[in-house]
């Protein structure tokens, strides 16, 4: 269906984890990148440090698509311990580069492919002494050969490399000679380019390859959390990283060189729930990265943070289960434990981010929401958009933003009162007014995770009990006109079938969908971004006969969600479930789609 | 359980502190544990503190967890804001709360099930950070709530009411506190007001994590004969080691004792606190010293109570974290945005 073609083809490197090729690897996709035409790379990596089998994946795609296709044109295969798996992955007509320093008799199972042979260990043995260096050589030798192959820019190679070692000139020299090494052999040996090649185009102008945690930890910066705290899990880490990182940049006071933000990492989950819930409740914007595991022991905390109604957020990069599971895998696997954290009658806000910007956009929300809603927010992401570079619009921030703060009672506005009371629905919008300790003697009042009144006082009453219960219940439901809507997108003719799909699988679900109408079969499309869910949601299914639920989970949690929250008969929705741990790619649903429609048409 | 709210009753004469606030100021809900309680005289001596070293309540955090012990923080100072958390996770919370407002007097209440079972490790943690709060261990050796089953602190060979002598090692809280770092450990007793009103002061004006074990006898489940968190125990093993008084900056600290006895430690404040030893030969500002006294008491069935030991020269975690004096929950937002042309520059890197 797509590919290999000019600028429209898939590159897959098979190398083994901690000998530095995701540095050869950025540098590859990054070049295309500067080349002008779009691109899309998915890390697939071991939990581990080294030794173990990684690969990366590039898609040219220069018609814009920024999610997988399931193809594979090119294979670099670096890992003797991959090879076979990785010959076989290889798309027929496709071409395979490997290391002929060695002899590699399974090259004759695939007839139908192209072999590249570059003797890349060999060449860098004779110009590299030492050992490390030569292993790292070795990687942009590779790259070197990929570039001729495909005709990819040397002199874009240059200045990448020349940025990333503007503080230590020397390496610059030795870099490219190792990129050449291999861009040498390959062109003095083999007919390049390929026919599957780059050529430069002018659609990455204003876009950024940045990560969704890193965008993520830019939102927090500017919604203006001032206190973090986490316990490391992959893949959430280096969201923190990224609020570390530029809170110690643009954070600290410029005439004492004091913080303006406070980062703890905790003990466990549990220590870091606490922490941000008692910051909240003292009124810092507090968040704490974390994945599925950290969501079950944070639990607890979560049904006293909903319960007291204290504003926190907490951003779920989820990872395959359950338990340990595949912890460098991706999943959307969370959807359920999300949407109801914790034990009793709980119900979230929960925000479904698809690309980095959205991170970053929902990111800054979140924490809006919480304190509009006093309630805890959940940003569920995951590995694939959490930890690889997607291309998107360059990040912008509107100066004359205000943070909603929400209800806050100044010393003032406690003041006029004749008293207060915490859970008090004075407006009748199902929103309490909240005091920040330290502020006043009448503003004070009792946080607890026990029954309690709307008054905030103990109670053990029935009909004390459900008054404020439901009144959570109604401000949750009020929340769907506060969260971000959905997105559709219609097809041009009458579609009978809808798509729903949310966060990452939206790249697949786009283009399966393109692919589709131009095959003939119209499907409208909606991309869910919130729960609880808008009122678009409810109409979209009542729109369509049939509708399919994307979901990156063994058990259709997204359509399961569906069923409970709204009033569409289970009969008109159909799962297409994909949770092998891989980036979602768009031949899977079309394939998917299609097989069920035309069983549909037999029947 | 249902919450009562005391009346205020103001009494003719009734003395006021500096705040011209009353005792009663102070006081909080009706307390609904046991008639006899251990945990009832600590709130009044908790009250008794804040009244004397005129903190005003609106400026205090209370922050417990789940318990007998974790219910008091209702039943005292009705002003201040309260936090009746999760069990064993009082620690996190209050580190939390004051990370984003460190201007205020935080007092933690925990017990022994809270602290020293569900809670170690927050804890244990907590004084590793030395988080400027007085936490209070109100430590009974049972469970209450639940009625009566032992707690880590439950002493080998101690008897419940019904059923077989405890068996397992207890946790002493403070050999506990001092092996993992905490600067301000203490012992005291519910039944000794005057002691531990000194210690609560002492630790509130201690810039950093302060501990007080107070021993605090469940007259339900834990005050027969064969206990050895009995009222009675208590008193015939009492045995104090250091008083601490606490003497404001504006005091003169006055020394009505031999030298050696008497060592005044400087507090953050610029006021002192005064501590009187019972025993000439202890030290409470060397750890180890202080370490090999409180082994050598429990193995000898003596409570030690007192300052046991003191550290004023660490960094508390506001400071380790470099943060501004001003509380991050007073910066206004204009200073947290880094603004639009600073993103739009930090993303070169991702071109």
């Amino acid at each position: 269906m797509s590919g290999p073609g000019l600028n429209d083809f898939v590159i897959k490197i098979g190398t083994v984890n901690g000998t530095g090729s995701a540095s050869a690897n950025g540098l590859l996709m990054k070049s295309i990148f500067r080349m002008g035409i779009p691109v899309v790379g998915k890390n697939v990596f071991p939990s581990n440090i080294q030794g173990l089998p990684t690969w990366y994946e590039i898609r040219v795609s220069g018609e814009g698509h920024a999610g997988r296709s399931g193809e594979v044109h090119m294979m670099v295969a670096m890992n003797q311990a991959t090879y076979d798996q990785d010959l076989a992955e290889l798309t027929t007509g496709g071409v395979l580069v490997y290391d002929s320093t060695w002899p590699r008799p399974q090259l004759e199972n695939r007839p139908d492919v192209t072999v590249i042979g570059v003797p890349l260990m060999k060449m860098c043995n004779e110009v590299v002494k030492a050992a490390r260096s030569r292993i790292l050589m070795k990687n942009m030798a590779y790259v070197g050969a990929v570039a001729a192959l495909v005709d990819i820019d040397l002199a874009v190679i240059r200045g990448l490399i020349e940025e990333t070692f503007a503080a230590k000139a020397k390496l610059i020299d030795s870099n490219m000679e190792a990129v050449k090494l291999g861009y040498d052999y390959v062109k003095a040996n083999y007919e390049c380019p390929l026919r599957f090649r780059v050529s430069a185009l002018d659609k990455t102008k204003g876009k950024v390859m940045i990560d969704g945690n890193t965008a993520a930890s830019l939102g927090c910066v500017y919604a203006g959390a001032t206190f973090g705290a986490w316990y490391p899990i992959t893949p959430s880490t280096s969201l923190m990283d990224g609020f570390v990182k530029y809170c110690k940049k643009l954070r600290v006071n410029d005439e004492n060189g004091k913080n303006k933000f406070c980062i703890i990492q905790a003990e466990d989950e549990l220590a870091a729930a606490g922490l941000i819930i008692g910051a909240a409740w003292n009124g810092a914007r507090a968040f704490t990265p974390t994945s599925g595991p950290g969501i079950s022991l944070m639990s607890e905390w979560i049904g006293f943070a909903y319960y007291t109604e204290i504003p926190v957020v907490f951003f779920d990069i989820q990872r395959t289960g359950p338990s340990t599971g595949m912890p460098t895998r991706t999943q959307q696997c969370d959807i359920q434990t999300t949407a109801y954290a914790s034990h009793g009658d709980t119900k979230h806000i929960v925000l479904y981010p698809s690309d980095p910007h959205e991170c970053f956009d929902f990111a800054v929300r979140s924490f809006d929401l919480a304190e509009r809603f006093q309630t805890p927010v959940f940003f569920l992401s995951d590995i694939d958009l959490g930890m690889n570079d997607w291309m998107v619009d360059e990040l912008t921030w509107d100066d004359s933003y205000i943070p909603d703060r929400g209800k806050v009672v100044t010393k003032e506005d406690l003041d006029k009162m004749e008293s207060f009371s915490r859970y008090l629905d004075v407006d009748g919008d199902h929103i309490p007014y909240r005091s920040l300790p330290g502020t006043d003697p009448k503003g004070a009042y009792f946080l607890r995770g026990s029954g309690h009144n709307k008054h905030a006082r103990y109670t053990e009453l029935g009909h004390e009990y459900q008054e404020v219960v439901d009144r959570l219940l109604a401000k949750w439901a009020s929340a769907k006109t506060a969260v971000p809507a959905p997105i559709v997108h219609k097809a041009e003719r009458q579609a009978r079938y809808g798509m729903i799909a949310i966060g990452t699988s939206d790249a697949a679900a786009q283009e399966a969908r393109l692919r589709l109408e131009a095959d003939g079969m119209p499907v409208d499309y909606m991309r869910i971004r919130a729960f609880p869910f808008t009122d678009e949601v409810e109409a979209f299914m009542a729109e369509h006969e049939e509708v399919f639920i994307i979901d990156q989970n063994r058990d259709a949690q997204l359509l399961n969600l569906l069923l409970t929250e709204t009033s569409v008969a289970r009969e008109k929705l159909f799962p297409i479930l994909h949770y092998s741990g891989e980036p979602l790619n768009y031949r899977f649903v079309y394939d998917e789609l299609m097989k069920r429609i035309k069983l549909r048409k037999i029947a | 359980m249902t919450s009562f709210v005391k009346p205020k009753i103001l009494r003719p004469n009734e003395p006021l502190n500096e705040l011209g606030l009353a005792r009663v100021d102070y006081e909080g809900n009706m307390s609904t544990l046991c008639a006899g309680c251990g945990h009832d005289s600590v709130t009044a001596a908790i009250v008794r503190a804040f009244y004397e070293l005129s903190i005003p309540p609106h400026r205090a955090l209370k922050i417990s967890g789940i318990g007998c012990s974790s219910k008091t923080t209702s039943y005292f100072m009705n002003d201040s804001h309260g936090a009746n958390t999760v069990h064993g996770r009082m620690p996190s919370f209050a580190t939390g709360a004051l990370s984003a407002n460190n201007d205020l007097a935080t007092i933690g209440i925990s017990g022994d099930g809270d602290s020293l079972s569900i809670g170690l490790g927050q804890m244990a943690h907590a004084m590793r950070r030395n988080v400027n709060m007085l936490y209070m261990l109100e430590n009974n050796g049972v469970y209450g709530l639940t009625k009566g089953q032992f707690s880590a602190s439950a002493d080998l060979g101690s008897l419940p009411k019904k059923g077989d002598p405890n068996e397992f090692s207890p946790i002493d809280p403070v050999a506990f506190a001092l092996s993992v770092g905490a600067t301000f450990v203490a012992r005291s007793f519910s039944g000794d007001r005057n002691q531990l009103v000194s210690l609560i002061k002492a630790g509130l004006k201690h810039k950093g994590f302060a501990m007080i074990d107070v021993i605090s006898p469940c007259v339900s489940f834990n005050d027969h004969k064969g206990s050895t968190k009995s009222y009675a125990h208590t008193y015939e093993f009492y045995s104090q080691a250091v008083h601490a008084d606490y003497i404001a900056p504006s005091e003169e600290i006055v020394a009505a004792y031999d030298e050696g006895e008497v060592m005044p430690v400087e507090l953050h404040d610029g006021g002192y606190i005064q501590l009187r030893k019972i025993d000439a030969t202890y030290d409470p500002t060397d750890r180890g010293a202080a370490f090999n006294r409180v082994m050598a008491s429990d193995n000898a069935n003596e409570i030690l109570t007192g300052l046991l030991y003191i550290d004023e020269s660490q960094p508390d975690l506001h400071e380790t974290q470099n943060m501004e004096a001003r509380p991050l929950n007073q910066i206004p937002y204009a200073e947290l945005n880094p603004g639009a042309d600073k993103l739009r520059a930090l993303q070169a890197e991702f071109r």
